[in-house]
């Protein structure tokens, strides 16, 4: 690996990765307790079995092919390209699933590795020994992004989706689509990046806006909840079973969420290694377009924009712990797109004023176009994601979006641009599977298994189980 | 011209210091950042009032309340 600056490097960043991977994981500890605690219950278990599986599911497809996507289509759709730039990375060497990179390996290259063209010299891009032993973590982080997307959808959806549609969309979503976005808008070489200007450095669009274009779509083929909206289409409230494990829920998506913003940086690089424009020595942190950061720089303005959205929702909402915990996870969703550069106190108005757009928004939808949203997904990421892409145009407007030559500067018609094909990517192409799905009625659960609850039958098991134990038991008592 | 005063990382990072755009508006920012959190207290503060002046008006007779302090 070189010298030991270089090995202790190496060695930090796997490690920095792999913590971040583990913080990630109580996002969807989150997400399975918040989604229980809305739903009611007699749909408990399906509830959560849906948005569990969805994490094997998604991983296991983003190792055969979500990952490759990511290197294989910052141009375009590899075959298919919008740019005649040349790919950063071998998608093949790199990302693979039968790739060596793509397996338990070491620092260097052997037999196996030469066969597929693998080398152990800095200089090659696609060999270069750091990426030997950060594939993995490297690969876990984005995944836990893809399950993420997932997860967002997840939740609108609850207590009529069938369990088999939820994870074809699952899979398309988080081993598909956005990390095509990802690779456009997400990565060093994407074009976006490169022709537009697009910066999203923590994800408002790449992740959020376009799981909130999704669940949109999911929504409007499959229809609201029965009993959602009056006989003159006003909506009712269907209040959360268990407010509290709702908003331990969100609490755990804030811890979680520490995690997601660590994994959009790259800890420490030197000029030397990013290859750019920067001159001299000193060695830096990085968002995902190699532009430098600090950790300390997104811990000031996650924890304001975080805030900002917390206090605004609080009052807009009249005190509402739902709409409170809700809005401050919009905030940070609001302000992502530009928290590697903002001033704190830049993060914590736009952290207040997204989510208050966003939960107006979310009512307007509601009662206009009679769409039940079960727990303000498409507001909460799709409108906040958005929103933060465009703010982030505006507020950044003419900074270098890369230490490359040769790309556009931030600027808002670049970020505008961005944040449409962000939703659109999201929203187009689940709703066309959501059509599918529907015309081949496996979309939805029929309204008598709706109404009887999706656990029906789990509970008639379970009722007859504990009523036989019962009795065993008592029988025994002499 | 970028609002962050960073047009190019084409730099010795060495010479760069406050990232953030708009620099130069550091006291007004904190004067709006101070407004906020003080309008938020006003807000907040009428909001309660007006939710304890519901409360006193409901339930009257006090038999929600012995229910509840039953319920425990």
């Amino acid at each position: 690996m070189g010298d030991n600056v270089s090995t202790l490097n190496v060695i930090f960043t796997e490690f920095y990765y792999w913590v971040t991977v583990v913080f990630m994981f109580l996002i969807h500890v989150g997400f399975c307790m918040y989604e229980v605690g809305a739903s009611r219950r007699r749909n408990h278990m399906h509830t959560l079995m849906k948005n569990t599986m969805a994490i094997p599911l998604v991983t296991v497809t983003f190792f055969f092919f979500g990952w490759w996507i990511y290197f294989a289509f910052p141009t375009g759709f590899y075959w298919l390209t919008f740019t005649s730039d040349a790919l950063f990375y071998d998608p093949n060497k790199v990302a693979s699933p039968w790739s060596p990179l793509m397996g338990t390996h070491l620092s260097g290259a052997n037999a196996t590795d030469a066969a597929w063209g693998i080398t152990a010299d800095p200089a090659d891009l696609n060999g270069a020994p750091i990426w030997h032993r950060l594939n993995g973590v490297f690969w876990a982080a984005f995944l836990l992004f893809s399950i993420t997307t997932a997860s967002i959808v997840s939740g609108a959806v609850i207590e009529r989706i069938r369990m088999g549609a939820f994870w074809l969309i699952a899979v398309l979503l988080g081993s598909v689509l956005w990390i095509t976005d990802a690779a456009w808008g997400w990565s060093a070489g994407g074009w976006m990046v490169k022709y537009l200007g697009y910066h999203d450095a923590y994800a408002s669009g790449v992740v959020h806006a376009i799981a909130g274009g999704a669940a949109l779509a999911t929504l409007i083929v499959l229809g609201p909840r029965l009993g959602k909206f009056r006989a003159d289409g006003t909506p009712r409230d269907i209040p959360p079973h268990n407010p509290w494990l709702v908003t331990i829920g969100l609490f755990l998506i804030y811890t979680g969420f520490w995690g997601f913003y660590a994994a959009c940086n790259i800890p420490m690089i030197s000029p030397g290694t990013i290859a750019g424009q920067i001159t001299g020595e000193t060695w830096t942190a990085t968002n995902i377009y190699l532009a430098p950061t600090t950790l300390s720089a997104i811990t000031f303005n996650f924890l304001m924009s975080l805030s900002g959205g917390m206090m605004a929702g609080y009052v807009f909402s009249k005190g509402d712990a739902f709409w409170t915990y809700s809005a401050g996870l919009c905030g940070i969703i609001g302000a992502s797109a530009g928290n590697d550069l903002y001033h704190p106190i830049q993060a914590m108005l736009i952290g207040a004023i997204v989510p208050y757009i966003c939960y107006k928004l979310h009512y307007f939808v509601e009662r206009k176009f009679k769409i039940d949203d079960a727990v303000g997904a498409v507001a909460v990421h799709g409108y906040g994601g958005f929103l933060g892409v465009v703010i982030a145009g505006f507020m950044l407007w003419g900074t270098a979006s890369s230490p490359y030559e040769g790309y556009a500067a931030i600027n808002p018609l670049g970020n505008f641009v961005g944040a449409c094909i962000m939703f659109l990517l999201g929203f187009i192409p689940v709703w066309i599977l959501a059509k599918i799905l529907h015309k081949a009625n496996l979309l939805r659960v029929p309204a008598k298994v709706e109404l009887e609850g999706l656990d029906f039958k789990g509970r008639e098991s379970y009722d007859a189980a504990v009523k036989d134990i019962i009795a065993a038991e008592r029988a025994l008592v002499k | 011209m970028a609002t962050t005063g960073v047009p190019s990382w084409a730099v010795d990072l060495k010479s760069i210091g406050a990232i953030y755009p708009f620099q130069g508006t550091e006291v007004l920012m904190v004067i709006i950042g101070l407004a906020f959190w003080i309008a938020w207290h006003v807000i907040q503060m009428k909001q309660e009032s007006a939710e304890i002046g519901s409360e006193m008006k409901a339930d009257q007779r006090g038999e929600e309340a012995r229910k509840l302090i039953d319920k425990y």
